[in-house]
């Protein structure tokens, strides 16, 4: 694969493709184009290393609906969830909308660039991607980022730079709350009903 | 119905209506950026934001619809502000650039500003600055100054059925681009420069040439094609600087094909600006008397029977009239129109006119095209088959080499005996229909007996009706229908013509795409140093479209007048004085001195193409016998840009066509 227009899908995904298309009536397929952008990012991570959308495989996802190029573009470029460039094997996405910059997501921010991340760009390592995004929806654990599909939240600066560097390590960190919260359950333990608990 | 009250003003407006068209119905006027008539509604812009009573907000009267009992105000203290303040984010990246922007003196931004803007600015960061997009040899983009209406990406997809304009990103960094900034490849793709609300599309051949105050614009009807749509020559002392389209909604609605809009620029290239001689084999520039005595002297001798005319794809009704009386003088009425070798009955104009005429043809319910790219041949009759795919639903067949014509089609391969015996799709499908339509194009038309086989297939499927005419011939000549019903066709087409040994003379009346061989006298009367001049033994310099008025007929036989919007170059005249002059010197002395006289004999002979409208036809076709046809047919164009003299001496033409061979190598193309 080189320049990536021998795209197609695995025995797999092309199974999951035809369920996903099979989900809305028959002449809105086009409905699917963002499912299955999300599948062939993953595909590509699979297959690469890279999760990224190259040009060559948004055409193959709007050829199969039947999508003018450009309307699937369009979907694809909207969304920061599809990468259209090349990004490092840790995709950090940090939150700036308000609850997490009350919050402290500037030390987080501040965390990553000691680090030596850069926003929008990848380290020179390939490991890590940092990019600035909206509110995530995990407000009341903020502030919080999405590192690949898993969330981290309640981050200070030193338990942000713990955790990158755990990841430069090969080592998994410890997913979500890192105060040790359930879910988002109120800090330091239940405040209200506590007699009934 | 619905019944609402616009600033105190009851009015009623049709059920669907929109609060913005209701409101202009009160005569009141309403903003706007993105919304367009002809387009579907965004109402991304919110400048036409009014006060609805009853509504908390001022609503977008372009997306709310009219209903009964709204009170609308247009007028009040919060329309005046919303405005305002719509007015004030759309100018927080718009630059500042009026000065240098080619869209400046006919910008909406720049009015409605002016009109409904703040006049001062309280914004004080940086404006957001884009990149340019390429978007072909014809377009010029400067996407800094877009204000993301996206008309152009709905013209696209809606009217011209090429989805290749688009928006990407989004909030802030939402650009409009073409897909991956390829050349769009539409023959309609210039509207978008009309359509853009601010100065981001606009024209590149006419970039910096001129203010639109400077421009003095004549009405005049375009013939790059047969649809005759109707233009504005914007032209500055001899020049013809650009060409838009005025609105005529039985003709052009108010588009116009690339080729039209575009291929001016050949009207000051290539010129014939004097008169030319051929001495000792070569062409020598000659005084207009010099010229005429070699054509007395080349004539010497010639009886009616050896001397032959062809006209051309261009002309007006007038030229054709005196070149018709002039040959008569000398004896002859062989003159062919069909240059390009078509055949077909060139008697009775239902049997050649585009019958079901083009407003109509939006409306057809079945569409068989025969060996036709209307796409290249008529791109605006496109538009309209388009629409009776897209919207009304309507099944189209295609005869022919496969065509991409942007709606869905059935290709039913390129033999001529397909006609003789129709797929049971195609018969289904036109035995259902109430408005079918066959569209036989002039590249089939060379194939002899097809033309019968046209008719016969007509008459089986029965699409001439009561009330209904479905035959047409899709003309490619903006000249043909008028010479047509002047009677400028001679038995066997130009081939007999050009075949006949007997003819010692032949006159070309801007005659290009016909083969002329050398060994017989030719006079060339024409535009450019093209192919005609080729053989010539004597040129003379005539005037193109835009430098002469003229009577134009279209392909559904619609009689339009063009005004003079120009003077031709140098020697050049206007070809019907050229006639009269030539008469003169050759003893045969026409009878009209003026333009008022010519177009009075007109009237006399051909009192229909003395008046607006359309030519007189027949309701009914005769039937005729086909006989049997096998072969392949052809479209009679293999590109669009290059099919008149004008086009191919057209700079502008001829980046089109080096843009689309080398997608690639477009820095060679800007």
């Amino acid at each position: 694969m080189t320049d990536f227009s021998d795209f197609s899908w695995t025995a797999e995904n092309a199974a999951e493709a035809q369920r996903l298309i099979g989900l809305y009536p028959p002449g809105r397929q086009a409905s699917a184009i963002m499912p299955l952008l999300w599948l062939a990012q993953y595909q590509m991570r699979d297959e690469t290393g890279v999760a990224w959308l190259p040009v060559p495989v948004i055409e193959f996802v709007a050829a199969q609906i039947g999508m003018p190029y450009i309307r699937a573009y369009e979907v694809a470029s909207f969304y920061t969830m599809y990468n259209l460039k090349p990004i490092g094997r840790f995709h950090v996405q940090v939150c700036g909308t308000t609850p997490c910059m009350l919050r402290g997501s500037d030390d987080v921010m501040k965390a990553c660039k000691d680090k030596g991340l850069k926003k929008y760009g990848t380290t020179d390592d390939g490991l890590f991607t940092l990019t600035e995004v909206e509110c995530l929806g995990a407000c009341a654990n903020a502030p919080m980022v999405q590192i690949n599909d898993e969330n981290y939240e309640d981050l200070t600066y030193d338990s942000m730079t713990a955790i990158l560097d755990m990841l430069a390590r090969g080592e998994m960190p410890k997913v979500g709350s890192q105060i040790g919260r359930t879910a988002s359950c109120p800090d330091g333990g239940p405040t209200t009903l506590t007699d009934m608990v | 119905m619905p019944k609402l009250t616009v600033d105190g003003i009851e009015v009623e407006v049709p059920g669907g209506a929109t609060v913005l068209q209701a409101c202009e119905a009160a005569g009141a006027e309403i903003p706007r950026f993105c919304y367009h008539e002809r387009l579907s509604i965004a109402g991304n812009c919110r400048m036409c934001l009014v006060e609805m009573e009853k509504s908390p907000k001022p609503v977008a009267s372009c997306a709310m619809p009219a209903a009964d009992g709204q009170v609308i105000h247009t007028k009040s203290e919060k329309v005046k502000r919303a405005r305002e303040g719509v007015m004030e984010f759309l100018l927080i990246n718009h630059p500042l650039d009026c000065p240098i922007c080619d869209q400046g003196g006919e910008c909406d931004l720049q009015d409605q500003a002016m009109a409904y803007g703040r006049g001062a600015n309280r914004y004080e960061e940086n404006k957001r600055a884009v990149t340019e997009k390429y978007m072909g040899p014809l377009i010029k983009t400067v996407m800094t100054r877009c204000i993301h209406c996206t008309r152009c990406v709905r013209f696209a997809e809606e009217v011209a059925g090429v989805e290749e304009i688009g928006a990407i990103g989004r909030g802030e960094s939402m650009q409009i681009t073409s897909y991956l900034e390829r050349a769009v490849t539409s023959e309609v793709s210039g509207n978008v420069i009309d359509l853009c609300p601010v100065g981001a599309l606009t024209s590149k051949p006419y970039a910096f040439q001129a203010r639109p105050w400077e421009l003095k614009k004549t009405d005049s009807i375009d013939v790059m094609d047969a649809i005759g749509s109707n233009i504005v020559v914007g032209s500055r002392g001899a020049a013809v600087l650009r060409v838009t389209p005025r609105i005529n909604d039985d003709v052009n609605e108010e588009w116009l094909a690339d080729k039209s809009r575009f291929a001016i620029d050949g009207l000051a290239e290539r010129r014939l600006d004097t008169p030319w001689v051929r001495v000792g084999g070569k062409l020598q520039k000659a005084s207009w008397a010099e010229a005429f005595q070699a054509i007395a002297a080349g004539l010497k001798g010639l009886s009616g029977a050896e001397i032959a005319g062809v006209v051309g794809d261009l002309c007006a009704v007038e030229d054709m009239v005196a070149f018709k009386d002039l040959l008569a003088g000398l004896g002859t009425t062989r003159i062919e129109c069909r240059q390009d070798g078509a055949l077909f009955d060139a008697g009775e104009p239902a049997g050649w006119l585009f019958g079901t005429g083009l407003a109509a043809a939006e409306t057809a319910d079945a569409i068989l095209l025969i060996g036709t790219n209307p796409r290249h041949e008529a791109a605006l009759l496109n538009v309209r088959l388009r629409k009776a795919v897209k919207k009304g639903g309507a099944k189209a067949f295609s005869i022919g080499p496969d065509v991409d014509l942007s709606f869905p089609l059935t290709q039913l391969g390129d033999d001529a005996a397909l006609l003789a015996d129709l797929p049971a799709a195609v018969v289904e499908a036109f035995a259902g229909a109430q408005r079918p339509m066959i569209l036989v194009g002039m590249g089939a038309l060379k194939t002899p007996g097809l033309y019968e086989a046209a008719r016969a297939a007509a008459t089986r499927l029965n699409v001439v009706r009561d009330g209904w005419n479905g035959f047409n011939l899709v003309h490619t000549a903006a000249a043909r229908a008028g010479a047509l019903r002047l009677g400028l066709a001679v038995d066997g087409g130009i081939n007999a013509l050009m075949g006949d040994a007997g003819v010692k003379a032949l006159f070309l009346l801007g005659a290009d795409e016909v083969n002329v061989q050398a060994g017989r006298f030719t006079v060339y009367v024409g535009t450019h140093g093209d192919r005609g001049v080729a053989h010539a033994d004597v040129i003379l310099p005539a005037a193109a479209y835009t430098e002469k008025a003229g009577i134009h007929v279209n392909m559904e036989g619609r009689v339009q007048r063009a005004l003079k919007a120009t003077q031709p170059p140098g020697d050049a005249r206007e070809d019907w004085t050229i006639m009269r002059a030539l008469s003169s010197v050759l003893g045969v002395k026409l009878p009209y001195d003026d333009l008022i006289a010519l177009r009075a004999r007109i009237a006399t002979e051909w009192p229909d193409l003395a008046t607006d409208g359309l030519i007189a036809r027949t309701a009914t076709l005769s039937a005729v016998t086909a006989p049997p046809l096998r072969g392949p047919l052809h479209h009679i164009y293999s590109n669009y840009q290059l099919t008149n003299p004008i086009a191919r001496a057209s700079p502008t033409m001829a980046a089109c066509v080096s843009s689309l061979l080398a997608p690639e190598s477009r820095e060679a193309a800007e």
